[in-house]
This record gives C-alpha cells, sequence and structure tokens, in this order.
C-alpha cells in the first residue's frame, strides 16, 4: 500500500510523535503513514536492530580494552537508522553523522567499514557512491549541506531519486543546517533531513537547542516537519518512506525523531555528571528493541527459539567483532599523504614532454623516503 | 588572438568550459541575470540556462557545501566567493571538507570543485572587499591555491583549474579586472603549459646582454596583483643598471620552488613581494625554502616587501598598507647595499 501522507502539515510537528507500536508493544495503525512490510521484513527489521546493538555493546567492551581509541554508541537509537535504511531505495543516497553505526549496517558497510575510524587506521573507511552512504561527518552539520547539493544534483539529473541526511539536536543550531534548509527549499531539492533528538549535544539538553519542537522550525522554511517516535522502528519506516516519497517530487521534508542517547556521548564521556541515571532508566522502558519483540512475539512471528537462534547469531557476530577489531592491518606509512590529492604536484610542475624526475633517493631509509615524498606530492 | 580584459578572459574560459563540460556548473551570488559584481559571469546565464548557471541564496557556506554534495554526484562546480573578505563563512567547508574528503576517502571522492575569489585591495573599496586570504589555503593540505596575474593566464588557468580533479581556490586579482591583454580562445587544454609552474622573467639593462654581472642582479618572485607592479619596479631597477628576473609564482599551492630556486642562483639576491600581512606569509615561507634550498647563493638577505601586520586600513590609506613599485625598489637597493 503506498503512502497515502501527501505532505499536508499534520499533528505530528507539533502534537505527540507519530507512534504505531507503543512502548509495551501493542500496534495501532496510522491511516497516514502505513507499515506496507511483509513478515519476513518485519523480522528483518528486528534482526538488525539486535546485531546493531550487539556491535554497539561489543565495539563499547573493545575500547575499555584499549582496542578503539573512542566509540560513540548508538545504544537506544537502532530503530532511527534501521527504520530509515529501510525506507531508502537502493538507489537513494544517504549522510550520516558519526553515530549512525545501524545505517551503516544496514546499507551494507562490513565491521572492519564501521570501526576503522574508531580502531584509527582510516578517516572514512567506504567508498560512498558504492554503498550509498557518505563517509561520518564529524563536524556537526556540514554534512546536511552536502545532502542538499547531492539532492540538487539528483534533481539536475532528471528526478526520481531522493537524499536522506541524519543530524542531531545539537547539529540543529549550526548554521551549516540552517543554510541548507534555506537551500533545500529554495531549490525543491529532494532531500529528506532527518533530526535525531537525542535529547543531549554531549552535555547540553536539546531544550537549549530550540524554544519549540524542532520539526516545528520546517514551516518557518516553507516545507512539512513531522516528529516521530524515533524508539517506534515502524513509525520511522513508515514516516521516512512517506517522507522520501514526497520529496523525490515535491521537495524537502524534515522529520525529527524522538529517541534518547542511552549512553554517554562517547566513550570519553561521563554523562553523570549532567543527568540522572533515573532519567536514563526512564528511557530504558521505551527501548526500541524489546517492544518490536513484543509485538512479534504476539503475533507469533517470534518464539523462543527463533529469539534463541538470533541470540547465537549474536553472539557469533560479537565474535566477529573483536576478532576483526583485533586483526585489522595497520596501514602503510607508505600511504600517508597518498591521497591528499588527485594530480601530481611534480607531473603539473615540469612543462609536457620533459621526464618527471624521480623522488630523492633515500637518506634513512627507504620507507621513511616514500611516505616524505607522498606527503609533500 | 582576441584583446580582452582580465574580466572579460575569465568569462571566455567560463564559457568553454560550460560548453566542453555538461558537468560544469557556475554557482555563486549574482552570477546570474547579473553577471557578478565584476561582470566575470556575464552572458552565461542566458547562454546555459539556470540549471547550469546558479543564482544561489545569499551564504557562502551554504555555496560551497552543496557544491561538496554536486560533486558527489558527478558535477563539477565552479563557485564565486563575491569578495575576499566573505569567504571567511565557507572556511569550515573548504578547508575541513572540499580540502579533506578525498583523502578522507582514501582517493575514492574527488572534489572538482574550483572557488573564484575576486582579492586584493588597491581600488578604494569599503572594509572587508581588500582582503589576501591566500595564505589561510595555502597552508591547507589537499587545496591547490592559483593566483593569475594577467588576462592570458586567467584564461588558461581557469579553464585549467575546472579541468583538474583537485580542488583549486582561485583568486582573481579584483584591481586587474580591467587591464588588457591578448587572449588565444582556440587554445586546446592539451597544449598548455602546466597550470602550477612558475613563470620568469629577465629583465636586463641593456638589450643583447644576456646575463648582467651578478653582482647587480636580482630576483623579485611575486604573484597575482603584485606582478604588474614588480615589473614596473624591475623596469625601473633596469635604468639603473640592474639585471632582474621576475618571478610571477601563479600557483601558491604547491610553490614551483624549482624556479624561484633557479631564479636565485642566477642573480644571488631575492626580493619577495605580496600583498597579504608579512607575519607567517607565504613570504616568509619562500625565504625559508631559499634558505634551505640555495643559501651558499645568497649574497644579501631576502628582504620582503608585504603588506602590513594590521587590518586593512581604510582606503584613504591604503597606499601606504600596499608594496607599491616604490617599496619594491627600495628593497631592491637593500638587496644590492648589502652585497
Amino acid at each position: 500500500m503506498p503512502p497515502t501522507w501527501t505532505g499536508e502539515p499534520c499533528d505530528g510537528a507539533s502534537g505527540p510523535p507519530i507512534q504505531v507500536l507503543d512502548p509495551s508493544g501493542q500496534f495501532t495503525a496510522d491511516p497516514r503513514f502505513p507499515v506496507d512490510l511483509d513478515d519476513g521484513d518485519l523480522l528483518g527489521l528486528h534482526r538488525d536492530m539486535v546485531l546493531v546493538r550487539q556491535l554497539d555493546t561489543t565495539a563499547t567492551a573493545l575500547q575499555q580494552q584499549g582496542e578503539l581509541g573512542l566509540w560513540a554508541s548508538s545504544r537506544g537509537q537502532e530503530a532511527i537508522g534501521v527504520g530509515l535504511a529501510a525506507a531508502v531505495a537502493p538507489s537513494d543516497m544517504v549522510f550520516p553523522s558519526y553515530r549512525e553505526h545501524a545505517l551503516a549496517w544496514c546499507r551494507g558497510v562490513g565491521i572492519s567499514g564501521i570501526l576503522g575510524l574508531f580502531r584509527g587506521i582510516t578517516n572514512g573507511g567506504w567508498d560512498p557512491a558504492a554503498v550509498g552512504l557518505a563517509v561520518p561527518s564529524i563536524v556537526i552539520g556540514a554534512q546536511v549541506l552536502h545532502a542538499v547539493g547531492y539532492a540538487m544534483g539528483q534533481q539536475l539529473d532528471g528526478g526520481g531519486e531522493a537524499t536522506a541526511v541524519v543530524f542531531g539536536d545539537g547539529a540543529s543550531s549550526q548554521g551549516d543546517t540552517l543554510e541548507a534548509m534555506v537551500w533545500a527549499a529554495s531549490f525543491e531539492a529532494p532531500v529528506v533531513l532527518l533530526c535525531i533528538n537525542n535529547g543531549w549535544a554531549i552535555s547540553v539538553p536539546a531544550a537549549r537547542q530550540s524554544r519549540i519542537p524542532l520539526a516545528q522550525r520546517a514551516r518557518g522554511f516553507g516545507f512539512p516537519g513531522l516528529r516521530v517516535d524515533g524508539n517506534d522502528v515502524l513509525a520511522m519506516y513508515a514516516v521516512a518512506r512517506a517522507a522520501l516519497d514526497y520529496a523525490r517530487t515535491g521537495g524537502p521534508v524534515l522529520i525529527e525523531a524522538v529517541t534518547y542517547r542511552m549512553a554517554a556521548h562517547t566513550t570519553a564521556d561521563d554523562d553523570m555528571r549532567y543527568r540522572t541515571r533515573a532519567e536514563v532508566d526512564q528511557w530504558q522502558e521505551r527501548d526500541p528493541i524489546s517492544r518490536l519483540t513484543a509485538h512479534l512475539v504476539d503475533c507469533g512471528l517470534l518464539d523462543d527459539g527463533a529469539l534463541a537462534e538470533l541470540q547465537h547469531e549474536s553472539q557469533r557476530l560479537a565474535e566477529a567483532v573483536r576478532h576483526e577489531v583485533r586483526t585489522m592491518p595497520m596501514p602503510d606509512v607508505r600511504t600517508l599523504g597518498r591521497h591528499a590529492y588527485a594530480s601530481d604536484t611534480r607531473a603539473s610542475l615540469v612543462p609536457a614532454g620533459v621526464p618527471v624526475a624521480p623522488p630523492a633517493p633515500a637518506v634513512d631509509s627507504a620507507v621513511r623516503a616514500t611516505a616524505l615524498s607522498a606527503a609533500h606530492g | 588572438m582576441l584583446t580582452l580584459t582580465m574580466s572579460r578572459a575569465l568569462n571566455e574560459g567560463l564559457r568553454c568550459a560550460l560548453r566542453d563540460d555538461p558537468r560544469v556548473l557556475v554557482m555563486g551570488e549574482d552570477v546570474g541575470a547579473l553577471g557578478g559584481v565584476f561582470r566575470v559571469t556575464d552572458g552565461l546565464l542566458s547562454e546555459f540556462g539556470p540549471q547550469r548557471v546558479i543564482d544561489t541564496p545569499l551564504g557562502e557556506s551554504g555555496i560551497i557545501g552543496t557544491a561538496v554534495g554536486l560533486a558527489m554526484r558527478g558535477y563539477r562546480p565552479v563557485c564565486e566567493i563575491q569578495f575576499d573578505g566573505f569567504v571567511f563563512p565557507a572556511f569550515d567547508q573548504i578547508v575541513s571538507q572540499v580540502a579533506k574528503l578525498r583523502a578522507r576517502t582514501e582517493g575514492r571522492q574527488p572534489m572538482p570543485i574550483v572557488v573564484r575569489i575576486p582579492a586584493g585591495g588597491g581600488i578604494g573599496a569599503v572594509e572587508h572587499h581588500s582582503e589576501s586570504p591566500e595564505a589561510y589555503f595555502a597552508h591547507t593540505p589537499g587545496l591547490r591555491v592559483v593566483y593569475p596575474s594577467s588576462p592570458s593566464d586567467a584564461f588558461r588557468m581557469i579553464r585549467q583549474s575546472i579541468a583538474l580533479d583537485d580542488p583549486v581556490i582561485f583568486l582573481e586579482p579584483k584591481r586587474c579586472y580591467w587591464h588588457k591583454g591578448e587572449v588565444e580562445p582556440e587554445a586546446e587544454l592539451a597544449d598548455m603549459p602546466p597550470l602550477l609552474a612558475a613563470q620568469t622573467v629577465r629583465l636586463s639593462p641593456q638589450r643583447g646582454v644576456a646575463d648582467g654581472p651578478p653582482r647587480y642582479s636580482v630576483s623579485i618572485v611575486c604573484y597575482g596583483p603584485t606582478v604588474e607592479w614588480a615589473m614596473r619596479a624591475a623596469e625601473a631597477a633596469t635604468q639603473q643598471g640592474v639585471t632582474v628576473e621576475v618571478v610571477d609564482l601563479r600557483a601558491l599551492s604547491p610553490l614551483d620552488l624549482g624556479s624561484v630556486e633557479a631564479s636565485v642562483q642566477r642573480t644571488h639576491r631575492l626580493v619577495v613581494v605580496h600583498e597579504a600581512p608579512g607575519r607567517v606569509g607565504l613570504g616568509a615561507e619562500i625565504a625559508a625554502a631559499v634558505s634551505e634550498r640555495c643559501f651558499a647563493d645568497l649574497y644579501a638577505p631576502v628582504q620582503r616587501v608585504v603588506g602590513l601586520d594590521i587590518p586593512y586600513p581604510p582606503n584613504r590609506l591604503e597606499g601606504a598598507y600596499l608594496p607599491t613599485p616604490e617599496r619594491i625598489l627600495d628593497a631592491v637597493a637593500m638587496t644590492l647595499a648589502a652585497a
């Protein structure tokens, strides 16, 4: 069934977040945002969330063991990435922030791609064009402009494709995010701007970023805004799907996904300096995985045997993550600086026809000379 | 061969690039109907349409940030920043995004973006319209920085910059926009000299004299708007019996230090000229590089003729700030007096 929402304002921007699965797993259909998924799809969403949670838990432990320099946990936010990934078409493009491990997992980025940046062996990790997912943006909000530009390109190429971009409640205050909304509106770019409001920008509460629900900002820019329960993967999917379909011809949509950052900002953060355990515990009751589990058990799609099998698969993934992280190859020092430029400096300084001189001979060791000549272009 | 102003030469270069490659886009503030405040994009909107020549909203970070996304999609955006002093809102997008995305993706994602910036002073402008921001960008790995000084170089270098897969900060000496020069509009990219190579012009006291005595020779290294002034100072010096090599760097990142070194080895004296403040500027980099590469060839300390280490002054005082031909000539005399 195609989505029936056609961009008109709805209570989603100001009322309670759109929800189809309540925290107990009770399903209530929202006719504007149909969940057109079959049983296999539903089990797939559940499996992805469980595995991404496991990857996150394992990565956190690996950081504590000194195997990763840092880890930015996505615990509690799995429904957003998994729901969005299910809603985007393979040919659509997605721009993440740095906590979108669920998105990367679902787009097919492997374990080493997701963890390589935190292991310190790469600043990127995958091929954006091949995966349909840009590399993580660590400068807050910069990627929102990139996404809008990419969507402008999709439009110039004839339309039909769409772009989604993920940013946080903190990023909603960045000039780049707001400029991106101006550009998206002016060019009617086919882009879904997905703001993950997880309550905290490191130590600063979302109330410091905005006096109004962030979804309401869309109205000021002249496009629709929707507020969705970010811990409800079915609502996340349905709303993202409707927004993407709208964006393909109608232009930008802002989605505010309301969730909670269950872990500290990163493993380097101490969240008990600025928030209470009681607040965190309260959100534990709205966990995105347990509510889908409850729903699927109620529907008879999951039983103890299936859950046990999923548990086993999850443990196998944890083992694979530990193994891959510990055996990631150290990058070759000779690649240092290799990708700074596409063009070769020596060639571009010498007139055509004159042979390009080789780099200076080694002084200390061949490795050092090669690395230095690469670094100097 | 046509005689064109630099503004018109750039216009022709952009026209060639738009005509030759459908993925080239021109975007910026007032680049469409107005044709740019310096008319560099004049007529391009009517010739190529609003999908190729894009009047953007007013936001420099937005211009560069969306260009990044367009480049990821396979386009080759040529962005105009209206004036030098307005590039700083786009600083993160240029130095952290445009400059680094190729490295961040391990070479998988080229960033063929050209950022055109009218730069430099000497036109009696209001504040923020006379800045020389080149050192910020030359300091940033991942960027190419070029600064033509003549209409023919401007035409050639804008075409080469657009064809390059690296991002290029393309500085345009705004006080030279209306200078005229000969341009070969039919020139093919393949026949052009390298984009990033300097040009050395030797001025001897007497025609036909191949090499003046080293006792009376000096190199002046300069770029962009100061080339004209360096040439004027050089011509005055030749009247005094001095041989002068004027090295127009043309590219500031990378620096063609080989050409600088070769010239210093011939003249044994060096004056470096730029409008930007001297502190931690290109002149300091060149002086350091020359001392590393050919210290023993120098007969005199390197002299810098540069902007003052102060905020750019109100325009009635800019004559005292700028590296005028008189100041360059004084520096030439200093290097000769030191030997």
